[in-house]
This record gives C-alpha cells, sequence and structure tokens, in this order.
C-alpha cells in the first residue's frame, strides 16, 4: 500500500485517475523490434544503438528509471506490450487511430514521413495504381505502410511480407522486389546510401492520408499506465528544452 | 444453452476478425499450404524410391553419397535449409539474368525445393528400413526361381517395401504438412502466414491461430484417415494365403 | 576464423541458447510425458480423457503455430487470471514469462504429448509378471516404479526417446522466428546485414549435425546400458 501511496503523489490528478492499477515503477522494459536502421539497431557485437535506443535511455535516466529493452518481431509488438512482456514500446511507432483503441501513446517524438523506393532503372515518377499494376510490392508485416498497401493496390500488385526490413532489402538486391514502401529514413539510409547499388527514391514522401500515416512515431504504453506516459512526456518535453534531443537527433540525422 | 447462442451471435456481429477478407487471406493460405506439400511429397516420393535402392546397394561409391544427403537433410532444421536455399540461391552470378529466376524470384519455388529435398531425404531412409527389413526367405525363394536382381527388386522387394513403409510413411506426410508452416518466414502465405498477418493486423492471437490449428487439425485427420483406409486395403491384398 | 566478420561471439552465445532450450526443454518433455502416459494407462476416464485429448491435438497441429499460440497467447492467459486476482481480492501478482522461459514451456509442452506416446508404449511392454512379483516381494508401488518398472521400460523407451530429442532439438531452430536469440536468428539477422548467408547458415547448419552426432552416440551408450541382462540385441 505504501508503493500505491508513492506512486500516486508522484503522478497526482493523473494517478488519482488510474490508481486501480498503480505500480511503482522503478524498472522499465521497452519492446523494440531490431533492426531498423538508423533508429534501433545492433552493432555486430550485439549492442543495441540508435536514434530510438539512445533518446529512450536519456528519458529514462531523466526520470530516474532503468531501461531494459526487449527484442520482439514487429508483428506481435503490440499483443506483448498487452501481455506484459514489457512496459512500453518505443520502436518508430507511428501513432495512429487504429492503434490508439490498443495502446496509449506519448506525445510524438518525432515525424517521419514513408516513401516508395525502388532500383533507379525501374523508371517510374509516381506510385499509383497504374504505375503499380503487376509489380511486386514489398511491406514489413503488420506496419502502417503494409496497411496502406493492402488497401490501396493489392488488387493491382503482388505484395510480399517481411518479418524484418532488412529482409526487404535483401531481396530488393536480389531483384525478388520491384519496390518498396517503408519509412523515409530507413529507406534513405538502408537503400539508397547503400554504394553497392542503385535505388531511389519514388514520387515524394508520403504523410497523408492521416488515418494511416498518423501523426508522427510515439512511444506506445498500455492504456490503464497514464502516469508512467505522462512521466516519459515531462521527461522528452524536459529532453527538448536542454538540447539533449537535438543532440541525438543530430547523431542519427545529421546537422538539418 | 441460451447463454451459449447468445454468446455465439455477440462473437459474429461484433466481429472484425472473421470478415470476408480475412476470409479470403485464410482460403488462399489454405490453397497454398496444400499445394506446396502435395507438390513436395510427390516428387520427393519419386527422388525417394530411386535413393532408397541405392542407399541399400552394398558398393560403398553407390550407397555413402546418399547417406551423406540423408544424414545432412535429416540432421539439420528445414528452416535453415530453407533461409540456405532461399536466400543463398541469389549469389549465384548471373542468376537474375538466367531463364531460371521467374522461377526462384518467387517465394514458392524455394520453398518447394527446400520442402521436397527434405521430404526425400526421410523418405529414403524409411524406404531404405523397409528394404533391409525384407525377409531372407522371400530374397532365397527369388533367387530359386532364377529371377534377376532387378526383376527381383520389382516384383518382390520393392511392393513388399511399400507396404511395410505405409505407417511411416504416413507419419512422414503428416510431419511435412506440419512443417510447412515455416513457409511464412519467406512472405509465402501460407495458412500459417495468413494467421499471422490477420495477427499483426488485429493485435490478437488467439482468433487466428486457433482457427489455423483446427484446419491443420482436421488435414491432419483426413491424412491419418486415408493411411488408415490405405492399409487396411493394401494388407488384405497382400495378407499372407494362409486360411 | 571464429570471429565470422564480428559475430563469432554472438553465434557461439546462440548455440548455447539452442542447447539449453533443447535440453530443459527435453526435462520438462520427459517429466509430462511420464505424467501422460500414467493418466493414459489409468482406468479413470477424467485422467485418461485428458491425456488423449492432450496427445491427439498437440499432434495435429504444426509446432510453429501451436508456439505463437502459447508464446503469445499464454502470457495473455496468465494475465487474465492476475487481473481478476487483482479486482475482487486485491492480489497483486504478477508473473511474466521471459522469452526464454516460455520457449522451454512451449516446446516442452509440444513434446510431452510425443513423449506421453513413447513412454506408454514403453510402459506396456514392461512383463506385468515382473510387477506382480514386486508387489509380492512387499515393495511399495514408489520402489516397484523405480526398481522395476522404470529401468526396464528406459530400454523399450530410448530409441523413441532418441528420435524424439533429435526432432525436439531442430524444433528449437523455430524460436528463432518467434523472437528468442538461438543460434539461427543470430546467423539470419548476420546474413540479412552482410549480405552472406553462406558464411553464416552453413557453420549453423554443422553445428546442428555436431550436435546430433554427439547425442547419438550418448544415446548409444545409454542404450547399452539398460540393455544389460538382455544379452546381444
Amino acid at each position: 500500500m505504501k508503493k500505491l501511496l508513492s506512486v500516486s503523489l508522484i503522478g497526482l490528478a493523473v494517478a488519482a485517475a488510474s490508481s486501480a492499477q498503480a505500480r511503482d515503477y522503478d524498472q522499465v522494459r521497452i519492446g523494440v523490434d531490431v533492426p531498423y536502421v538508423p533508429m534501433e539497431f545492433r552493432t555486430p557485437e550485439g549492442d543495441l544503438t540508435g536514434f530510438d535506443i539512445d533518446l529512450g535511455n536519456a528519458m529514462c535516466e531523466e526520470i530516474g528509471v532503468t531501461c531494459e529493452w526487449i527484442e520482439q518481431e514487429w508483428d506481435g509488438i503490440i499483443p506483448g506490450l498487452l501481455s506484459r512482456n514489457y512496459d512500453a514500446v518505443m520502436s518508430s511507432m507511428t501513432i495512429n487511430d487504429e492503434r490508439r483503441q490498443q495502446v496509449l501513446f506519448s506525445d510524438p517524438y518525432i515525424t517521419m514521413p514513408s516513401a516508395w523506393f525502388a532500383a533507379s532503372d525501374l523508371d517510374i515518377d509516381e506510385a499509383n495504381e497504374e504505375t503499380l499494376e503487376g509489380l511486386t510490392i514489398g511491406v514489413q508485416r503488420g506496419t502502417l505502410q503494409d496497411n496502406y498497401v493492402t488497401d490501396n493496390y493489392s488488387s493491382v500488385a503482388d505484395i510480399s511480407r517481411y518479418s524484418t526490413a532488412d529482409d526487404m532489402v535483401l531481396d530488393m538486391d536480389a531483384q525478388r522486389l520491384d519496390i518498396v514502401f517503408l519509412d523515409f529514413p530507413i529507406g534513405q539510409s538502408t537503400l539508397v546510401e547503400n554504394e553497392d547499388a542503385d535505388y531511389t527514391i519514388v514520387g515524394e514522401k508520403i504523410t497523408e492520408p492521416k488515418e494511416y500515416f498518423g501523426d508522427g512515431f510515439g512511444i506506445a504504453f498500455r492504456q490503464r499506465d497514464e502516469a508512467l506516459a505522462e512521466k516519459f512526456n515531462e521527461a522528452l518535453a524536459t529532453l527538448q528544452e536542454n538540447g539533449t534531443y537535438d543532440e541525438i537527433h543530430a547523431r542519427y540525422f545529421g546537422e538539418e | 444453452m441460451l447463454d451459449i447462442s447468445a454468446w455465439f451471435n455477440d462473437l459474429l456481429s461484433g466481429n472484425l476478425i472473421f470478415t470476408s477478407t480475412t476470409l479470403g487471406y485464410y482460403w488462399t493460405g489454405l490453397v497454398t499450404t496444400t499445394q506446396l506439400v502435395f507438390l513436395s511429397l510427390v516428387i520427393g516420393l519419386v527422388l525417394a524410391v530411386p535413393l532408397a535402392i541405392m542407399r541399400s546397394s552394398r558398393r560403398k561409391w553407390i550407397s555413402l553419397p546418399v547417406y551423406a544427403y540423408t544424414y545432412v537433410f535429416r540432421g539439420t532444421p528445414l528452416l535453415i535449409q530453407l533461409y540456405i536455399i532461399y536466400y543463398g540461391v541469389v549469389f549465384f552470378d548471373g542468376i537474375q539474368e538466367s531463364f531460371l529466376w521467374p522461377i526462384f524470384r518467387e517465394a514458392f519455388y524455394p520453398a518447394l525445393i527446400a520442402f521436397t529435398l527434405n521430404t526425400a531425404a526421410y523418405t529414403t531412409e524409411i524406404f531404405r528400413g523397409a528394404i533391409k527389413a525384407t525377409s531372407k526367405g522371400e530374397i532365397e525363394a527369388a533367387r530359386a526361381y532364377g529371377m534377376s536382381q532387378s526383376l527381383m527388386m520389382r516384383r518382390i522387394i520393392i511392393p513388399s517395401a511399400f507396404r511395410r513403409a505405409l505407417p511411416a510413411y504416413g507419419n512422414e506426410v503428416i510431419f511435412m504438412l506440419h512443417a510447412s508452416a515455416i513457409a511464412s518466414v519467406v512472405t509465402l502465405m501460407d495458412l500459417t502466414g495468413a494467421a499471422r498477418y490477420v495477427y499483426s493486423r488485429f493485435y490478437t492471437p488467439f482468433e487466428p491461430f486457433l482457427f489455423v490449428a483446427a484446419i491443420y487439425l482436421c488435414l491432419t485427420f483426413a491424412i491419418l484417415f486415408f493411411f488408415r483406409f490405405l492399409e487396411k486395403k493394401l494388407l488384405a491384398h497382400l495378407k499372407p494365403q494362409t486360411p | 576464423m571464429l570471429d565470422l566478420q564480428g559475430y563469432g561471439p554472438r553465434l557461439i552465445e546462440g548455440a548455447g541458447v539452442t542447447v539449453q532450450l533443447a535440453v530443459l526443454s527435453l526435462l520438462l518433455a520427459i517429466a509430462l510425458g511420464l505424467l501422460t502416459a500414467t493418466a493414459k494407462m489409468s482406468r479413470h476416464w477424467l485422467l485418461h480423457g485428458t491425456a488423449t485429448v492432450y496427445t491427439t491435438l498437440i499432434r495435429g497441429v504444426p509446432d510453429l503455430v501451436l508456439m505463437m499460440l502459447l508464446f503469445y497467447g499464454g502470457q495473455i492467459g496468465v494475465n487474465a487470471i492476475s487481473d481478476i486476482l487483482y479486482y475482487s481480492y486485491d492480489i497483486d501478482i504478477y508473473i511474466n514469462f521471459n522469452a526464454f522461459a516460455a520457449g522451454v514451456l512451449t516446446i516442452g509442452f509440444i513434446f510431452g504429448a510425443y513423449m506421453g506416446e513413447t513412454f506408454r508404449g514403453a510402459f506396456m511392454a514392461v512383463d506385468n509378471g515382473q510387477i506382480e512379483a514386486g508387489k509380492a516381494y512387499g515393495m511399495s508401488s514408489a520402489l516397484v516404479f523405480r526398481r522395476i518398472r522404470f529401468p526396464q521400460m528406459m530400454r523399450h523407451a530410448l530409441p523413441g526417446l532418441s528420435n524424439n530429442w533429435m526432432v525436439l532439438l531442430k524444433t528449437t531452430a523455430l524460436v528463432s522466428v518467434i523472437g528468442l536469440t538461438d543460434m539461427v536468428r543470430v546467423a539470419a539477422e548476420a546474413s540479412r546485414a552482410t549480405h552472406e548467408p553462406f558464411v553464416f547458415l552453413i557453420p549453423v547448419a554443422v553445428a546442428y549435425l555436431l550436435i546430433a552426432s554427439v547425442s547419438e552416440w550418448i544415446f548409444a551408450r545409454l542404450q547399452k546400458r539398460y540393455d544389460i541382462g538382455f544379452g546381444e540385441q
């Protein structure tokens, strides 16, 4: 009971509203799907690194909790959160309404458009029903890109669904895929900046319609852990003010 | 009783997961699984018969290579074999330009090749065991009749080996059906692939996985009963003619 | 040579995970298998029925599907129970399976069904007269089990046991699909990152062959031990 009391003091109004389940988090386990360069990936030695990882660790430090990262395949990442295999998900997850029904999101911490990528010699300027006809499109299973492509192009093109983004890149190199649709920075760093092959973005970066592409990346929590989400929001605000956020951003995306 | 029917109605009306679209995915999944398993079993069986005869040969240079093949394919996980064939094949220089590429480009054929080689290895060993178990009396009788080695193989050894191999082969068929579930790791939308897709879209494990588990269970029973029936039939036909 | 572009140490770690996972699952499967075999031979319809349903269902569904069901669904089931306890009785227990424990439980649960069949056949092969003789000597049923039934049963169970172990060993590769970092997962990850699948997948295949060969040797030794007193077989 003491624990319950102390947590509700910290969380104030929020905790009062959700006192049904206020757990004293001194350790927060965060689910993450690797690799997703440059957001989250492992060095060959096995160390986790990336924008999400550095920012997440900084937030945990700010809150004063120890964070443990737990690897989870993307297609099971929300069920894993709901079933308490971890307490939060920080893994380039876009905030959208479909997911809001399942989880509670923090404030967005970065905004990322999606984009189409293909070999330069594919020679199309824009992805639409006509240009995609008969092509094989690669997406990561269970992502908003998967939902978007499935709902809009499954009648004209073949869709191959992958467990990881790296699988897709491998099959792009193998020429099994004609075109992929993924988060812009991932395509940029794994395909366009790949020196051995010649890939390019097709058309503009895509952020609309909002029902698919949402409002930027957020950290996901279980609905009832409002106090925890609030702590992360406060930490994010602090880091954005004191310059730590910009420093981490520059580390992975260069100076703006 | 009322409770149950009310619950059932409730289940169907508010249901996002069993829609005509997702049922369509399960259907294509079932078709893909069936094609993959059926084709790999048929081709594997055709390969296994000569391999089993070679494997039973007393000449080392004939039997050893076949033994090496079955040892490797039975000793390593099918998943590794699938990865090697699916990812490995694209590293042969110029395969993308060759006439084979339209085949290897699809995930279906690398999976089919991996499954076929795997089941052929197991089936070869099953047949070898059955050939080895041919009773000495039968062979001596055939020799006494002046049958040549090949005639004896064709008329005596192979038919009776087939019969002895049937129960074990039935298990292999079921094993193959179950093993085919890994096809979804190389993007194939088989039954398991369909369940994984529905799961990742609706964030619920129970409905999709229980549903496909039930389908697999039905398929398993169908195979089981088919082989029971076959065994009865073949055993009746080949039963010793003693009164 | 073992560096493998920096992935060597992690591959070896992954091999450790594979072996631990396989051995622990085997132990669980043997325990479950003994229970199941006993239940199946029981005259009580409920025990008998439960064991039959368990072995039939498990053996009728692919390992991977069962794994996904138990792995993803199992925790939700456990949580539902802890939620009820929390809301109704204010008891705050929290059970969490990490990926490794979930893997062991899942594989152990699956192979318990196969082991059950193996052990049942083996128990039936033990001559009933011997058990009666043991009882006539005034042995308790626990002692009969330890001294007479178990050692003789093992002789009959070993071939099946060894077979199940080989299948179980290869089944552990599937945990890589649901996110456990065994050697297959490390190899797949490294293949994707470096675009050199053969460099990583072939050593892993060889590692499986090695483990299989070593266990074949161990089982042959065990068989010899349990065959003592039965002459040349």
